[in-house]
């Protein structure tokens, strides 16, 4: 087993963007196989290099600024997604000793780079100058704020039961019963809270192509367009991800070797995550702040209070 | 100061202040927030250093990640344009300063005072983890928090309030 | 709620269902023969160009995309002395088909026009004639037309009557 940090850090990053990359395949060939069609499938076998096709094209694109943007914080914006999102990788247990940083905090730690991720977003679309951008931008804002509220209060079940924020050993305290089981409720609520932040369908209203043109990147071309959509590609596998480690045991498991265990159980969420978006249709921004503040956070306020009492009635 | 220890502590806090002084002089809105979440994450880094890794993760989620989003939203939805960062460097004149300046001097005075009587590494090092900081909260600072719990009730109070009259106003139903 | 998880279900069991994409360059799909595709002029069955060039095919067409100039060989059957469709502007309307007195024109199922130079899809009279009749293969305008040309006098064609002779007295 890999044990070395650098080599974790550099397996991790090299396997995390590789991943997103080829999820942009999965994707459209799972969308197309739910909607009766084929999907790429002409570059390569299966269409595999299409990936390739697309990276070579959107590298050699002109990556054009607009003059009414706000360079500096045009520039910056998509960098920022990147690097929030990769940090978390960081602290994600992969297998055994494949983790870059076992921070004892590491629970806050994602909490804490997900909510600085609405950055990108804001400040992308706020620098466009830009109508549709600006209120792509405003949309994340709010719904990112409301979304982190109880997605922090949805994991807070998980760490009263494990008794610690260091992700590793929320791993090993699931040995026997995995925690989709005793926080049900918690799991579902991380769910819907994970894919408002990574703001996939049915909850893309930053984006929302048929109203907001492309939302925050309508103004992005070239690398920078690809930056958002790697950056969002990045952050459905580290949801995924989360849920894997937090709810269903991450490489715990019996026969197959942890690694294969952890990888199973964030592809099944990848899937179920474009199943979502093959499926369910964009809300209403009205629906979406009333979904949250009204329903799933009292539910996740409740969540907190049953599984508090619960643990203390324990001891 | 001479331990290599706290190289970071330092170079953190120098961040900190260089980019809260940029927040200040900013005259694009945007611009100013973007450096303000900079010192706060530096803010957060100086905390780590110092051994209490809650407080840098709560600092970075609470200030960086929902407090100054909100300023940002604010500030975007008041559409600023030249013309204001215009009067922003006005207002940034000479004369304004000098009240600021001579408090903020005080102040500094008074911490390079501490700093120097009682030098900081005395709290490095001693990690706090989660289950002490809600000790802590929950008994000797219990005061503390219900105070700042019924200030948060008063706040939502407020809110709710103000929200309904704006609705009644619209006559949306919802 | 629970509709919104019947409809995560049911998208779901589509992974089960047959694909309907037809994979278009490897297997084509099957077009009828009266598909609107590249228009082609055909020959009467003895062989002999079938357009009499009367510009009725121009004159209906929307775009005005085919040009056309009408001469004579020695016999007096007229015939275009080109014949030129431009297919970029070309809308596949097949109009100028029903125009056509004589079904010279018509339109063919293939479609695969496409070329780099768009020049290149300005058609002259070589690239549109075939060698035969197209759809209406028993047809010869020339055979049921009043107009004499060789090989067929006044009155010999089908279902016509001999010329009346107008300097006969009895009816
Ligand atoms: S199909 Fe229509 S557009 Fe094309 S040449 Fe004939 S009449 Fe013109
Ligand atoms: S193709 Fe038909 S309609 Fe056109 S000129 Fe020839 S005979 Fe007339």
């Amino acid at each position: 087993m890999i044990s070395h940090p650098i080599a974790s850090i550099i397996g991790i990053l090299i396997v995390a963007l590789s991943l997103s990359a080829f999820l942009i395949w999965v994707e459209r060939r799972l969308l197309a196989l739910w909607q009766d069609r084929y999907g790429p499938n002409r570059v390569g076998p299966f269409g595999l290099l299409q990936v390739l096709a697309d990276m070579i094209k959107i590298f050699t694109k002109e990556d054009w600024i607009p003059p009414f943007a706000d360079k500096p914080v045009f520039v910056i914006a998509p960098a920022i997604i990147m690097v929030t999102v990769l940090m978390s990788f960081a602290v994600l247990p992969v297998a055994p000793g494949i983790i870059v940083s076992d921070l004892n905090i590491g629970l806050l730690f994602f909490l804490g780079m997900s909510s600085l991720g609405v950055y990108s977003i804001v400040l992308a679309g706020w620098a466009s100058g830009n109508k549709y951008s600006l209120l792509g931008g405003l949309r994340a804002a709010a719904q990112m704020i409301s979304y982190e509220v109880f997605m922090g209060l949805s994991l807070m079940g998980v760490v009263l039961l494990a008794g610690t924020f260091n992700l590793t050993r929320i791993v090993e305290a699931q040995r026997g019963l995995w925690y989709v089981v005793p926080q049900f409720l918690g799991f579902v609520l991380f769910l819907i809270a994970g894919v408002a932040e990574a703001r996939r369908l049915p909850f893309d209203l930053p984006e929302a192509e048929a109203e907001l043109v492309a939302g925050f990147h309508s103004e992005y071309s070239g690398m920078k367009f690809g930056m958002f959509f790697v950056g969002e590609y990045l952050g459905i596998t580290l949801i995924s991800s989360m849920i894997a480690v937090l709810f269903l045991g991450g490489w715990n498991g019996p026969w197959l070797p942890p690694l294969a265990w952890f990888l199973i159980k964030v592809f099944a969420f990848l899937c179920f995550f474009i199943l979502l978006r093959a499926s369910l249709p964009r809300l209403r921004f009205d629906q979406l702040m009333s979904l949250g503040w009204k329903v799933m956070f009292p539910l996740a306020l409740a969540n907190l209070l049953v599984t508090g009492a619960i643990v203390l009635a324990k001891k | 100061m001479t331990n290599p220890m706290e190289i970071p502590f330092f170079a953190a806090g120098a961040v900190a202040v260089i980019a809260t002084l940029l927040a200040i002089t900013r005259t694009i809105a945007v611009h100013a927030l973007l450096y303000l979440i900079v010192s706060l994450l530096a803010v957060a880094v100086v905390f780590y250093t110092m051994g209490a890794p809650v407080v840098a993760a709560l600092e970075v989620i609470i200030y960086a990640g929902a407090i100054v989003v909100l300023f940002v939203f604010v500030v975007m939805m008041m559409n600023l344009g030249a013309q204001d960062s215009e009067t922003e460097r006005k207002w940034l004149a000479w004369r304004a300063w000098i009240g600021p300046a001579v408090l903020s001097a005080l102040l500094l005075f008074e911490v390079i005072y501490l700093v120097v009587r009682a030098p900081v590494s005395a709290t490095i090092g001693s990690i706090s983890t989660p289950k002490e900081i809600g000790l802590a909260l929950y008994g000797p600072y219990l005061l503390g928090v219900e105070l700042a719990s019924m200030l948060l009730l008063g706040a939502l109070v407020g809110a709710c309030h103000v929200g309904r009259i704006s609705r009644s106003g619209r006559e949306v139903q919802q | 709620m629970l509709s919104v998880i019947r409809t995560i279900w049911n998208v779901f069991l589509h992974s089960f269902r047959r694909r309907v994409t037809i994979q278009y360059p490897d297997e084509k799909p099957y077009l009828t023969p009266r598909t609107r595709g590249r228009i082609i002029l055909s020959r009467d069955p003895d062989g002999g160009e079938r357009c009499v060039a009367c510009h009725l095919c121009s004159a209906v067409c929307p775009v005005d995309c085919i040009a056309l100039q009408a001469t004579e060989d020695e016999n007096g059957r007229r015939y275009p002395e080109f014949f030129r469709i431009n297919f970029s502007r070309c809308i596949f309307c097949g109009l100028c088909e029903d125009a056509c007195p004589t079904y010279a024109i018509q339109l063919t199922p293939d479609f695969e026009m496409s070329e780099h130079n768009r020049q290149n899809l300005v058609y002259e009279k070589q690239d549109l004639l075939i060698s035969g009749p197209g759809k209406y293969t028993g047809y010869n305008f020339w055979r049921v037309s009043g107009v004499q040309i060789e090989g067929k006098d006044k009155g010999e064609a089908e279902n016509e009557a001999p010329p009346t002779d107008v300097y006969r007295l009895t009816p």
